[in-house]
């Protein structure tokens, strides 16, 4: 299936029609949210803690370029996860620098679900 | 013994040459002060590098940094930052961007690039980096180690930059140009948080 359309399912909160087909799991996204993971380049281990804390109603701070990021948690910033473009653009980019590679749709709603209940 | 002395006179007069020149560089922020504009008792800057004016420039980049004006490094090296292999190792993270993005911005900062720029500080930065050297191999162009850029910020004691938390690196611009976001990159704008003003 198109994980375009996985990701606006998850986001619409349309789980009740989708679990069936992906295990949106809260608790396994909380799981691989805070799962370290080695880097190749020398840079030491990082997880989405690293970036965006364990704490997703407060803010983060990139490790890297020091900009600070608005918290995660839709309880106190309404702007999470209506955008799916921006979903799907971040999804990319960071399971790509934090975990090496891709995560696939599976991997993908059970973060969505998680950062949801916050 | 001769020749000693004849070299130790080379070098002299190099020394003083080289002295010469850095006068002359320095003359360059006086002609900047020239160019300001002073209108109800405020000292306004006009920008010295073209301000951003792709929103999706703006947008999708300073999502993680400053969005560098476009004139702060020639085409080619834009061209070398932006290509999809690039993105995806900027600078250590990953930028990767929808094609369509990635096109418009890469074709936005070609057409504004330093060396395509009628301002003289923009045009400063397309020389400055023409040669290349320093981005021999795989290392993607960085606009401070251009030439121009390294010139201008010789004299700042690292404390100010790396060992200064608020600031943090060089690429910080905006930390201590006041005025970065909107291309015044003057000294009079030049406030080093925890330092204060710097005078060239």
């Amino acid at each position: 299936m198109n994980q375009h359309l996985v990701i606006q399912a998850v986001v619409a909160g349309a789980l009740t029609f989708s679990t069936a087909l992906f295990a949106a799991d809260p608790a396994a996204g909380k799981a691989a949210w805070n799962a370290e993971h080695a880097q190749t380049d020398g840079s030491p281990a990082r997880s989405c803690v690293t970036c965006h804390g364990q704490n997703l109603t407060q803010a983060g701070r990139h490790v890297k370029t020091g900009k600070a990021i608005e918290p995660m948690a839709p309880s106190v910033n309404a702007q999470r996860l209506t955008d799916s473009e921006k979903i799907e653009k971040w999804l990319l980019r960071n399971c790509k620098w934090t975990i090496g590679r891709e995560c696939d749709a599976n991997e993908k709603a059970d973060f969505i679900s998680y950062i949801k209940t916050q | 013994m001769n020749n000693s002395k004849r070299i130790l006179t080379i070098v002299t007069v190099g020394l003083l040459s080289l002295g010469a020149v850095g006068v002359a560089f320095s003359e360059d922020d006086d002609d900047e002060r020239g160019k300001q504009k002073r209108g109800s008792g405020w000292v306004q800057s006009r920008a010295d590098v073209a301000p951003v004016t792709n929103a999706t420039y703006g947008k999708e980049c300073s999502s993680c940094h400053m969005a560098y004006q476009p004139g702060l490094l020639p085409a080619s090296a834009w061209a070398q930052v932006m290509t999809s292999t690039a993105l995806s190792n900027h600078y250590g993270d990953d930028a990767s961007l929808s094609e369509t993005s990635r096109v418009e911005i890469s074709d936005y900062l070609s057409a504004n690039a330093a060396d395509r720029s009628a301002q003289t500080r923009s045009q400063a930065f397309a020389v400055a980096d023409a040669p290349n050297a320093q981005n021999q191999g795989d290392a993607l162009p960085r606009i401070t180690k251009t030439r121009y850029f390294v010139r201008k910020h010789d004299e700042i004691p690292m404390r100010f930059v790396t060992g200064n938390s608020e600031v943090g690196s060089f690429s910080q611009c905006h930390q201590c140009h006041r005025g970065a976001a909107n291309g015044v990159y003057n000294e009079h704008q030049v406030n080093i948080p925890g330092h204060g003003a710097w005078a060239d």
